[in-house]
């Protein structure tokens, strides 16, 4: 039932496309269309693929046909997800509807999932069956948790037991609930998987917002954060001195624990070299890699995990007129997996797709920035930034000497830029 | 029904005065880099230079261009404060800001 209505609604919402013949009319007129008449298919609703979605309508003056596969009706962020387990936020304060992409910038939304792509017949297979020609595809599927690399972790997760709450959405309040039950005098303990894994100070600003939620309802409880990595490995000096000044004896900081397996019976991690550890709740982070129609389509060629692309467009370098961008990218030095990089990936991407469907040469010196911002309880906040530009002689972005930095310390004035980021950032994605 | 005016025409124009002399081609291709370059100030100071209601920091639309030069060099030397700007503006060169502040001066508020 379900099914067969997104089949009408997407049959709706592309209009004069014809759905099952438009395959073989795009391959029949292939480089005789006309740049007015090009069509971008977009994959993947996200911070890259909204923002390219609509970036393509703005660049090309809207000439451009865009259509945007996304299976959710609206956008729940990453960003600031971590204050709904603090409980200062909403699971609505950080939703955000997919509607103003049609309504004001024209943007087809197709609630659908992409199967399978063709990137020699240069198609997308929808799970409802229809197909979709196009162009220039841009995916941004986002992450794959990699749940096999932690033995147990799947039925854990599945059963409700042991939660990840890294993609924002139900998740996370199913962890706000854990939490809530918890007693005083409880352990909450998150896992970290070796970089590069998707937001990186994102596990230490969670921990500071269990560490915010426990000081005022549960101050005996503990918050352990046991990280794969030797050392945290984004604003490191800034949290430590944070945990051991606003969370001293709650908060515990253990490098060097890489899990292996849960035991969701016993709320058990066992690491490979250190000892178990027990939590009363346990949030459990396995490795990432690009999501699942990247790798299914042959895009994740760097370790089998991320895809290489050239960065000047976003383009794959496995398959032509394939733009990735976002957290599934193979990253460029020092190039965080964030959401406020993940839109300026879809800019660049969108000014490059326009620039060649028009016939233009492509800008050969794009910029990035990024933006990233901490909050260490309900209202203080820290920062890293960064500005990347485009190297040519060496085919990647790099950050700009000199430029960038972090905050001398958390502060009010930040968390109010901070809450004005993500309203702004929503804004530029979807509205 | 459209909200705003066609996108690209405003940084067309103002891309127009300063490079007139360019064949049309490469004055869109132009155009694009310029309103693409400008982009990455909309994260946080709103698409087109908007700012969000009640924003916490300027909008950027309409602001005078040598006003806006003048600030994004201030934040660069560090004679103008501020908590993230100065890092983000170093990692722009003096004709990348020139750039920047003529396509938001050209946008309607």
């Amino acid at each position: 039932m379900m099914q067969r209505r997104t089949l009408l609604q997407a049959a709706g919402s592309l209009g004069l496309w014809s759905l099952a013949g438009c395959a073989i009319d795009s391959m029949g007129t292939a480089g005789a269309r006309a740049p007015a008449k090009a069509r971008v298919l977009v994959v993947g609703g996200g911070y890259g693929g909204a923002t390219a979605a609509k970036y393509v309508r703005l660049f090309s003056d809207q000439k451009i046909d865009v259509t945007l596969v996304e299976p959710d009706a609206a956008f729940v962020s990453c960003p600031i997800s971590n204050l709904v387990l603090g409980g200062s936020k909403s699971l609505a304060d950080i939703t955000t509807p997919y509607t103003a992409l049609a309504r004001k910038h024209g943007v087809r939304v197709v609630r659908d999932t992409v199967a399978s792509i063709d990137p020699a017949k240069k198609v997308a297979v929808l799970a409802s069956g229809p197909t979709i020609a196009y162009d220039k595809l841009i995916l941004s599927p986002g992450i794959d948790l990699m749940w096999d690399t932690i033995t147990g972790l799947r039925a854990a997760q599945a059963e409700g037991r042991i939660l990840q709450a890294w993609k924002a959405g139900p998740e996370t309040l199913a962890l706000r609930r854990q939490l809530e039950a918890m007693p005083d005098g409880g352990v909450y303990a998150i896992t970290i998987p070796v970089a590069p894994y998707r937001c990186p100070p994102g596990p230490y600003e969670r921990a500071c917002q269990v560490a915010s939620y426990f000081k005022a309802t549960k101050p005996r409880s503990k918050v352990l954060i046991l990280d794969a990595n030797p050392d945290v490995t984004s604003k490191g000096p800034l949290f430590k001195k944070v945990w051991a000044e606003q969370y001293p004896g709650m908060v515990e900081y253990r490098g060097q624990h890489n899990a292996f397996a849960v035991d969701a019976r016993t709320n058990t991690v066992r690491f490979e070299i250190q000892d178990d550890i027990k939590a009363d709740v346990l949030n459990v982070l396995p490795a990432m890699r690009a999501g699942a129609i990247a790798v299914q389509t042959g895009l994740a060629n760097a370790n089998a995990r991320w895809c290489n692309v050239h960065f000047l467009s976003f383009e794959s370098t496995a398959a032509k007129d394939i733009h990735v961008l976002g957290d599934s990218v193979q990253s460029a030095p020092a190039m965080p997996k964030s959401g406020h990089m993940a839109n300026n990936h879809g800019k660049a991407a969108a000014a490059a797709i326009v620039a060649e469907l028009s016939g233009w040469e492509i800008n050969p010196a794009p910029m990035l920035t990024n933006t990233c911002y901490s909050f260490t309880d309900a209202r203080n906040v820290i920062h890293v930034a960064s500005v990347h530009e485009y190297v040519a002689a060496e085919r990647t972005f790099k950050a700009v000497a000199g430029s960038g930095g972090v905050s001398p310390g958390p502060t009010e004035q930040e968390g109010q830029y901070a809450w004005n980021w993500a309203r702004t950032i929503w804004a530029d994605t979807l509205l | 029904m459209r909200l705003h005016p066609p996108s690209a025409l405003k940084p067309l124009a103002a891309v127009m005065l300063i490079a007139a002399a360019l064949p049309g081609a490469a004055q869109d291709a132009s155009a694009l880099r310029q309103t693409a370059l400008a982009a990455t100030c909309a994260n946080c100071h709103g698409t087109q230079g908007r700012a969000v209601e009640g924003a916490a920091v300027p909008g950027l639309a309409g602001m005078p261009a040598r006003y806006m030069v003048e600030q994004l060099k201030a934040f660069k030397s560090g004679a103008r404060p501020a908590t993230v700007m100065h890092q983000l503006a170093k990692g722009f060169n003096d004709a990348q800001i020139e750039q920047i502040a003529g396509y938001f001066a050209a946008q309607r508020k």
